[in-house]
C-alpha cells in the first residue's frame, strides 16, 4: 500500500522544517536587519496601551485549574473513541453497547460536575 | 540506516529537552522545554511503528497535560522558588541514584538483552495500519481494563472538583 515508512512522513517532516525555517528566519533577520532602540517604554510589554500594574505571574483562581483538569480527563475520554471510531463496523451492537457503558460512566462524571456548579463561573461562592 | 540517524535524532532531542528541562530557572522555560522532550518521544514512538500512540502522545500529554502545568506555574508563587539556590545538599545523594540506575542499565544491556524479547512491530503481514491493531485488541482481549479506565476517569473528575472546592 504506502511507500516505504520514512518516505509515509516525509510530507510532515517538510512542513516542520518549513516552520522551523519560518519562524527562525523571521528571527534571525530581524536580529540582523533591525534598527536596536532601547528605553524603558520600548521594552515594556505593549508600547502603546496602558501601563501594566503589578507583576505577570500574579496568582490566578482555582477555576482555571479545575477547567484545565477536566478538560484533560475528557480529552483522554475522547481519545479512546477513537480507536473504537477505527473498528466500529466489525464489532457491531456489540462494541456499541461497550462504549454505551463507558459513556455513561464518564457523563456520570460529566452531571457531577454540571451539578455542582464548576462550570458556574458567574455565581459566587457556591 | 535513515531509522538509525532519526532514532538519535529523536533520542537527542528528547534528552536535551529534558536536561533543559531541570536547568531552566524560569518555570515557563521549563515547560516550553519539556514541549521538546514530549515531542522527541512522539517521534520515537513513530520509529516504532505506533501512530496511534505518537498521536495520542502529541494530543494528551504535548496539548493536555502541558496546559495543566502552565495552569500550576500560574497557579502557584514562584518568585520565591526562582531566587533559591538550586541543586543544593542533595547532590552526592542524586550522584549515588543516578549511578545505581545506571549501573542497573548496563547490566541489563549486557546481561538481559537476550532474555526478553521486544514486540514485534505490527504492520507486518497485514495490510493494517497500527490504530487498527490497537482498537481490535482493545475491544477484545482488554475490554474490560478499557471501561475500568471510565471508571478512573470518573474518580478523577470527582477528586478534582472535591479538592479543588471549599463546600461541595
Amino acid at each position: 500500500m504506502s511507500p516505504s515508512y520514512p518516505e509515509a512522513y516525509f510530507p510532515i517532516l517538510l512542513q516542520v522544517g518549513l516552520a522551523v525555517l519560518v519562524a527562525g528566519g523571521v528571527l534571525v533577520t530581524s536580529h540582523l536587519l533591525g534598527r536596536r532602540v532601547r528605553n524603558k517604554t520600548k521594552d515594556s510589554p505593549y508600547e502603546c496601551g496602558i501601563t501594566p500594574v503589578g507583576d505577570a505571574r500574579g496568582r490566578f483562581s482555582v477555576k482555571f485549574y479545575l477547567v484545565a483538569v477536566l478538560f484533560i480527563l475528557f480529552d483522554v475520554e475522547v481519545v479512546f473513541l477513537f480507536p473504537w471510531a477505527v473498528v466500529f463496523r466489525e464489532l457491531g451492537l456489540f462494541g456499541f453497547f461497550s462504549m454505551l457503558l463507558y459513556m455513561a460512566l464518564i457523563l456520570a462524571g460529566f452531571f457531577f460536575v454540571w451539578k455542582k456548579g464548576v462550570l458556574d463561573w458567574a455565581k459566587r461562592g457556591r | 540506516m535513515l531509522d538509525t540517524a532519526l532514532f538519535y535524532i529523536f533520542a537527542a532531542l528528547t534528552l536535551g529537552g529534558g536536561v533543559l528541562t531541570i536547568t531552566r530557572r524560569s518555570a515557563v522555560h521549563s515547560a516550553i522545554w519539556l514541549i521538546t522532550s514530549l515531542l522527541g518521544v512522539a517521534g520515537l514512538y513513530l520509529l516504532q511503528r505506533a501512530e496511534f500512540l505518537a498521536g495520542v502522545q502529541v494530543i494528551l500529554y504535548v496539548g493536555g497535560i502541558m496546559v495543566l502545568f502552565l495552569f500550576v506555574i500560574m497557579l502557584v508563587n514562584l518568585d520565591q522558588a526562582a531566587k533559591e539556590k538550586r541543586f543544593s545538599g542533595q547532590k552526592w545523594i542524586a550522584l549515588a541514584c543516578v549511578a545505581a540506575v545506571a549501573l542497573q542499565a548496563l547490566w541489563f544491556v549486557s546481561k538481559g538483552a537476550g532474555r526478553f524479547t521486544l514486540g514485534q512491530p505490527s504492520i507486518a503481514g497485514e495490510n493494517l495500519g497500527n490504530s487498527e491493531h490497537v482498537s481490535r485488541v482493545l475491544f477484545s482481549q482488554y475490554l474490560l481494563p478499557f471501561e475500568l479506565a471510565s471508571i478512573l476517569l470518573l474518580v478523577a473528575i470527582i477528586g478534582a472538583v472535591v479538592m479543588a472546592k471549599k463546600r461541595i
